[in-house]
């Protein structure tokens, strides 16, 4: 046996301080295995959205009723289908992994029991799946560039807009997956009647003030409408009040940080003392 | 020597349940350590204490001069811990097991390519480094995992359960893995229900049944102690067993009537079966052998380890 090039001692110094970092770096090795079907849906997805939502029914929508929001229907849509479709992907991540890391393959026991402890496991997992999904940003927006639904600059602030809507919705959601002893229907559940109305009512085809007042409280309560407000005024200066770009950004901060306690809390709680 | 592990009035308890219950241990450097008992006995619960991902409600306990509870990831670093199920990546290959395992110990990747492959030659998975998890058979997923255990040089490895679900063979080569590791001073504590593995692999071991130690000692002492040298196993069928046990009382110095068979506590056990015979009793069949630990837990608890 060679010698241990760290003592026990330096191991533990180091896993104290970057133990959160360990834990994503090998999740984000382990998604090197789907780099491929990863890399087609985060190109074909904005391209599909944008076909269909933006210039397809865009071009109805501007022959109909003009602009919306004061920009073409393309610009108006593109920016938060941003957001809804990072919302939207987030599910699968935190939840079914989640299962594995806790249950199917018990995946999360491994860092466990060395230095690395439960809580920078929960952060590992979540810091992976945003630097995920960062590029899957990133892609999204280049997307746009070419179907020219934006302009270059400071419309790029919507790739973190988009990651922190994404962050406000995935942390919550990890740390109710991580309550779970067992799938059951929730994760379907929570796709099918959480996130899809998240999607559908919170402003993302047309503005929230169009809804009924008795839906309107959907979209208050969902990070899509707060990142997809953002996001518009990211990409077109779209007219926020201050008052209200600080509730949009306090209301992601504040679940993706409240979430992100919750289940650092959670995996404290089954995987360590 | 300071032990490297001593617990004393070790206690966990779950509400009413108490797991382990105020159980005293002490695990020298380099020495082989084994607990034995059926499944169920509290010996995971007390690896988790020793690894601190389990809180103990009682006693105290110091591993590597650290107390467990308190120092949960400063004590990890000084363990390799084996668990009972396999945990392995399956989505990374077989090297990459180890190298981003070895990540969690804050050890860089330049020293952990080389490290892998150090292990890989140890656990005889060379070959397999680029291989992806999913096709190893069981033995070899055991082998890659106690290799894993090694890859920040642990003072002390902890195994849960290593040999469950493995074949004879498996489970020798796994052995022979062992016993290197033990010659170059790595302490092993080794939980089992299986005695011949308690036999081979443990210096010492305490005997725990429902939380508590039943006896501690070598498995050569414990077997002194406990039992004879020889057992005579007599099988005269299902519906006779009992029947006979009358006409045999004497013959051993001890004897269990089990559901299939008959096991007689003597020194020398081929006499004994002479004296059966003389009796004019016929066995279907008869062996004589050593005894085990096997014996020495059914004497302690009136139960067969596999109950």
């Amino acid at each position: 046996m060679t010698s241990a090039a760290l003592t026990p001692e330096q191991s533990a110094a180091r896993a104290r301080r970057f133990g959160w970092w360990y834990f994503a770096e090998s999740q984000l090795r382990a998604m090197r295995a789907y780099l491929g079907a990863m890399t087609l849906s985060a190109v074909l997805e904005p391209v599909l959205y944008l076909l269909a939502m933006g210039v397809g029914l865009g071009a109805l929508v501007d022959a109909q009723s003009g602009p919306v929001d004061g920009v073409p229907y393309l610009e108006f849509v593109a920016p938060a289908l941003l957001v809804a479709s990072l919302v939207t992907s987030v599910g699968p991540e935190m939840t079914y992994p989640v299962m594995d890391g806790f249950k199917w393959h018990r995946l999360y026991y491994a860092p466990a029991a060395t230095a690395v402890t439960p809580r920078q496991v929960a952060v590992g997992h979540f810091v992976a799946v945003m630097i995920r999904f960062c590029v899957q940003a990133c892609t999204f927006y280049l997307v746009m560039l070419a179907f020219g639904a934006v302009r270059p600059g400071w419309s790029a602030l919507m790739i973190p807009v988009g990651v922190l809507a994404a962050a406000a919705a995935g942390a919550p959601l990890q740390a109710f997956a991580a309550t779970r002893e067992d799938e059951g229907d929730a994760f379907v559940f929570v796709q099918r009647f959480v996130v899809m109305p998240m999607f559908l009512f919170s402003g993302t085809f047309f503005p929230l003030a169009a809804m009924p007042v008795y839906l309107q409280w959907i979209g208050w309560v969902s990070p899509v409408w707060h990142g997809s407000q953002l996001a518009r005024l990211a990409a077109y200066g779209a007219e926020v009040p201050g008052w209200l770009v600080a509730v949009h950004v306090a209301m992601l901060l504040g679940l993706a940080v409240g979430g992100v306690w919750w289940a650092r809390s959670v995996y404290d709680r089954r995987l360590g003392a | 020597m300071q032990p490297v592990i001593e617990g004393r009035g070790l206690t966990k308890a779950y509400g009413n349940l108490v797991a382990v219950d105020g159980i005293d241990f002490a695990v020298e450097p380099g020495e082989s350590f084994g607990l034995l008992g059926p499944n169920g006995a509290g010996k995971s619960t007390t690896m988790r204490l020793i690894g601190g991902t389990l809180d103990r409600t009682g006693g105290t306990l110091q591993v590597a001069g650290l107390d467990p509870g308190q120092e949960g990831p400063r004590v990890r670093a000084h363990l390799g811990v084996v668990p009972q199920q396999d945990n392995l990546d399956e989505e990374l290959r077989v090297a990459e097991n180890l190298i981003m395992y070895g990540r969690y110990f804050g050890l860089s990747r330049s020293h952990l390519k080389p490290k892998a492959e150090e292990l890989l030659d140890f656990v005889q998975l060379r070959d397999k480094s680029h291989a992806k998890v999913s096709s190893l058979s069981g033995g070899m997923k055991r082998r890659l995992t106690i290799a894993r255990g090694l890859v920040n040089d642990p003072s002390i490895l902890l195994l849960d359960e290593p040999t469950t679900g493995l074949d004879p063979q498996a489970r020798h080569t796994l052995w022979d893995r062992l016993f290197r590791l033990k010659e170059v001073g790595t302490t092993l504590v080794v939980t089992t229900h299986f005695m011949d593995e308690a036999e081979q692999l443990c210096d010492r071991l305490i005997v725990i049944d429902r939380g508590t130690i039943m006896a501690q000692g070598s498995p050569r002492e414990l077997i002194r102690e406990h039992s004879t040298r020889e057992v005579l196993e007599l099988r005269f069928g299902s519906a006779r067993n009992a029947s006979v046990v009358d006409s045999l009382g004497d013959v051993a110095r001890r004897l269990e009537v089990l559901p299939d068979r008959i096991l007689l506590y003597a020194h020398d056990g081929e006499e004994a079966l002479g004296e059966i015979h003389r009796r004019g009793l016929s066995p279907v069949t008869s062996l004589v052998r050593r005894s085990s630990l096997e014996d020495v837990f059914l004497r302690l608890t009136g139960r067969s380890l596999v109950d």
